[in-house]
């Protein structure tokens, strides 16, 4: 069987590139939608194996959620980023910078 | 299972305003533009009733859903600021969103769905429901700040609301997830027994921990994790500043108790050190920068994250004098907050925003009584001593002294002083120089009482403050 540890380094590694890709990332919107459905599937691996260790099945009812969720954010997201995309005619990460001070 | 009423009964609330708020998504569609108002109406009608839900509930606390929800004095106080902060919101809103011409039923509907978030956050006593809760509000929030969607600014202002809110969502979720892991628990009460037959310096769940601070502190907007703030709250059309600067501030306390007091007090050792960093660097950053801006709204900004610091020195304190002394301070911050938003609104008027600085020059040869208004607003954000804010800012910084972190206490005084600086400059920009724009300031008859009754509180409630904190002081001792 494989160790729960192994699992729990994978949503790390999972993590950290999601986290790595939305601060490093600043060319595309879309792929900091990408980074941050990476992110909520990292913590839903984490679930997933700590349920499966501890015999618990309330941690893969949560995955569920977090997936409904996810979707839902997503959904918000990209409904932004089309407003962004008419307002102003691109999706560039430093073409936000109107707002400062 | 069986699935009885008196199972849903604590949950009754909710249940109203959520279903009146589908209701009123329907009954906007019918309604022509000149009725509007009724959407309006009903809404406000919605946040009455649920105050009545809710204070029949207070007498019968208990808990709903299989012990998910808890119907306890903490959630029945924090939901009654709630409705009453968002009645005042949507009165506020409604001639700004006429001129503007976002006077549509979507907003007070994701008003309500929002206030239903933060009630499932209020009186959240399981994992889930807490996230849940705050997604849904977040959710309502990242659509509302996105409402004027030709406007460059707000559409901006809701693309970075949106990534770092989603980012502090993941954040929490990585660390509840770690918490779970050690605790074999998502139900709040259990993980709070798992956690205090643990050592205090078990490895994973101060891992776990650490991302629940963050994700925490990314949603109240504290320092270093506070950069979306200044932005949301300039860029988005004032009305949703409004409701965005107020009632979620009563929710993310509701986070902050429900996760860090009820879940995991007993490793206060290791998160009142965090708490410190965050708390420090709050009221620090917070009140040097504003003094930098000329933008009157990014200038609360800055203030609502040094009143974050401020009201982090409560729950820092780790003790339960600390704990309602934070609850007061955000319920009085809640007030000021709304009174000063409040006031932008009242002086804008179509194709004119009141926001920066220069817009409150003279205001006192326009209306002296607008003027004494938002003084006494100012003054209160200050803490100065005749009004309630002073009172606010003495119990936290007692409660820190009490904790024997008497350099702590210094600290958040002289940066209180910085603080005053830029509050008390409105007021000299009010009184003594000289208006720029003299057009008459024209405001319903009741914004007009509504307001004046909001920014006397802050001076005129002072009577009955020993109730009011005894009050919180009975709210914070049934959560453990």
């Amino acid at each position: 069987m494989i160790p729960l540890s192994h699992y729990l380094i994978l949503g790390a590694i999972l993590f950290s590139i999601a986290v790595v890709g939305i601060f490093l990332n600043r060319k595309n919107l879309v792929i900091l939608l990408m980074a941050i459905e990476l992110m909520l599937l990292a913590v839903n691996l984490n679930f997933v194996a700590f349920s499966h260790y501890l015999g618990d099945i309330s941690g893969q009812v949560f995955v569920f959620f977090i997936l409904t969720v996810a979707a839902a954010e997503s959904a918000i997201g990209l409904a932004i980023l089309v407003a962004v995309f008419r307002n102003r005619r691109s999706i560039n990460v430093e073409d936000l910078d109107t707002l400062k001070g | 299972m069986t699935f009885i009423t008196a199972n849903v009964l604590p949950a009754a609330p909710e249940i109203f305003v959520f279903s009146m708020a589908c209701m009123i998504l329907i009954v906007d569609l019918f309604l022509t533009e000149p009725r509007r108002v009724v959407s309006y109406l009903l809404t406000q009608l919605t946040l009455a009733g649920a105050a009545v839900l809710t204070v029949q509930g207070l007498a019968a606390p208990g808990y709903a859903f299989n012990g998910m929800f808890v119907a306890d004095v903490l959630a029945g106080v924090l939901k009654l600021a709630i409705y009453l902060v968002t009645f005042f919101v949507f009165a506020y809103s409604r001639d700004y969103l006429r001129d503007r011409g976002m006077f549509r039923g979507e907003y007070f509907v994701l008003g309500l769905f929002g206030v239903v978030g933060m009630m499932a956050m209020v009186s959240a006593s399981h994992f889930l429901t807490l996230y849940l809760g705050l997604e849904l509000l977040s959710l309502s929030l990242y659509a509302m700040v996105a409402f004027q969607r030709d406007s460059d600014q707000a559409t901006e202002a809701a693309m970075k609301y949106f990534v770092l809110g989603a980012i502090a969502s993941g954040m929490l979720l990585y660390g509840m997830s770690m918490l779970y892991g050690v605790t074999r628990s998502l139900d709040i009460a259990t993980v709070r027994q798992a956690v205090s037959a643990l050592p205090p310096d078990h490895t994973l769940l101060v891992f776990g921990l650490v991302f629940v601070v963050v994700g925490i502190a990314f949603k109240l907007g504290a320092v270093p994790f506070h950069m979306w703030v200044p932005d949301v709250y300039h860029g988005a059309p004032t009305a949703v500043t409004l409701y965005l600067g107020t009632a979620p501030k009563l929710a993310a306390f509701a986070l902050v108790m429900r996760l860090l007091i009820g879940g995991v007090e007993h490793l206060s050792a290791s998160w009142q050190d965090m708490l410190v960093i965050l708390a420090v660097l709050s009221m620090g950053i917070g009140n040097i920068v504003a003094i930098a801006q000329d933008n009157l709204k990014r200038m609360l900004a800055y203030s609502s994250i040094s009143h974050t610091g401020f009201f982090l020195l409560g729950i820092l304190s780790a003790s339960p004098n600390g704990y309602s002394s934070a609850l007061f301070y955000v319920l009085v911050y809640a007030v000021m907050s709304l009174g000063s938003f409040g006031m932008i609104v009242l002086l804008s008027r179509a194709g004119f925003e009141a926001e920066r600085l220069a817009d409150f020059k003279g205001l006192n040869q326009r209306s002296p009584w607008y003027a004494f208004l938002m003084m006494l607003l100012m003054f209160s954000m200050a803490g100065v001593p005749p009004t309630v804010g002073f009172y606010a800012k003495l119990l936290v910084i007692q409660s820190v002294v009490n904790a024997g972190l008497v350099w702590l206490a210094v600290a958040a005084v002289l940066l209180a002083v910085i603080g005053a600086y830029y509050y008390l400059r409105v007021v000299k920009l009010m009184y003594f120089d000289d208006a720029e724009d003299r057009s008459p300031i024209a405001a319903r008859g009741d914004v007009k009482v509504l307001l004046g009754a909001n920014a006397l509180s802050l001076l005129v409630s002072m009577p009955w403050i020993g109730a009011l904190i005894d009050l919180c002081r009975q709210a914070i001792q049934g959560i453990r």
